[in-house]
């Protein structure tokens, strides 16, 4: 039995200690936003936030996540998250979607610590998301569009 | 037949004193170098095999992005040290290395996972460097985190993460020998002077 909550609700899962933190999400608790790209922590597509910070969760077994906080595009929220949904919609910045929640948990992880980040450090901070589709011209101003709009 | 027994008996005592376990001399097999110096160098020139692993160069490279795998190619995904050597915001080592190595749900492999899991800071940099370089780099604070000898021992005989190397998991060749084979080198070479090789 693993306990833990996800965007705030208490879950409690009886898995395989090893199994990975994203099948349990995906197909235990049906939140199939976060999607599976790899399986081997190279494409992002899994990230979800776990205690405030973005992990891979193809390569999290669901043990090591007991009492921990989840959070999924399905319930991310805050400042950050909510200007970072705005600029994503503002560019269309999605093509088939299939990276976007991982680039948009990513992102908002980014903007949580560096409220005005660099396209250095956006390319730091983004460098483990992979898009198929090369929206990364996209993400990169919807990031910045993201921080100008939490200036004012 | 005595004196057989007694030239089997020889070698074998010969071969426990001189054990190579796993690629690695064992601090016993130096014994026979009278010369402290020479001792310490011979000694010295055993701790690089280790040093040398990828297990210990991937996470000590130059420059600001690790290696990675037994080839040693440059970690993918492109991360950064970081100003803490622990990656950028929003993409610390956390956000893939666990607190243990996981294996692979999908295929063959692991991902590997200690805490903490780091990079050696810049200036503590092996990869491409001599041993002569390692060897004045180890001993010198500015260069090793302000440790002295007995640190220095410290690090490679008990440090968890250095102890990772032993254990990486699916996927990696472990470093040469034991920890506690190349604590005892250290010592060996600390007792003997800490001496570095010319070349
Ligand atoms: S599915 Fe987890 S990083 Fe690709
Ligand atoms: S939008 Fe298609 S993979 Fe990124």
């Amino acid at each position: 039995m693993t306990n833990f909550t996800i965007n705030g609700r208490d879950v409690t899962v009886d898995v395989e200690a090893d199994t990975p933190l994203l099948w349990v999400v995906r197909d235990e608790l049906r939140l199939t936003g976060s999607k599976f790209g790899c399986g081997v922590a190279q494409c992002g597509a899994c990230t979800m936030m776990v205690d405030g910070m973005p992990r891979r969760t193809c390569i999290t077994p669901v043990g090591s996540v007991d009492g921990a906080s989840i959070e999924t595009i399905e319930g991310l929220e805050g400042r950050e998250a909510e200007a970072v949904a705005a600029a994503w919609q503002g560019l269309d910045v999605p093509q088939c979607g299939w990276c976007q929640s991982g680039q948009i948990i990513s992102a908002t992880a980014l903007l949580r610590e560096v409220p005005k980040p660099t396209d250095d450090d956006i390319d730091a901070a983004m460098a483990g998301n992979v898009c198929r589709c090369a929206t990364y011209v996209r993400i990169r101003q919807a990031i910045h569009d993201a921080a100008d709009s939490m200036e004012g | 037949m005595k004196r057989l027994i007694l030239a089997l008996g020889l070698t074998l005592a010969g071969a426990a004193s001189a054990e190579t376990v796993n690629g690695l001399k064992t601090a016993d097999e130096f014994a026979g170098v009278q010369n402290d110096e020479e001792r310490s160098v011979a000694v010295f020139q055993e701790m690089m095999k280790v040093i040398e692993s990828p297990r210990c160069l991937n996470c000590h490279p130059r420059g600001d992005t690790p290696l990675q795998g037994d080839d040693m190619h440059p970690h993918m995904p492109p991360v950064q040290r970081g100003v803490a050597d622990f990656g950028a915001p929003g993409m610390y080592c956390t956000t893939c290395h666990g607190s243990e190595n996981v294996a692979y749900s999908t295929g063959d492999g692991s991902i590997p996972g200690h805490v903490p899991w780091q990079l050696a800071p810049v200036e503590m940099a092996w990869v491409g460097k001599s041993a002569p370089e390692i060897c004045a780099q180890l001993k010198d604070p500015a260069r090793n985190g302000g440790r002295d000898l007995a640190e220095i021992h410290e690090h490679m005989a008990e440090d968890g993460l250095v102890g990772w190397g032993w254990t990486p998991g699916e996927g990696r060749t472990p470093a040469p020998g034991t920890q506690a084979i190349l604590g005892e080198l250290v010592q060996a070479w600390i007792d003997t002077g800490a001496m570095c090789p010319e070349s």
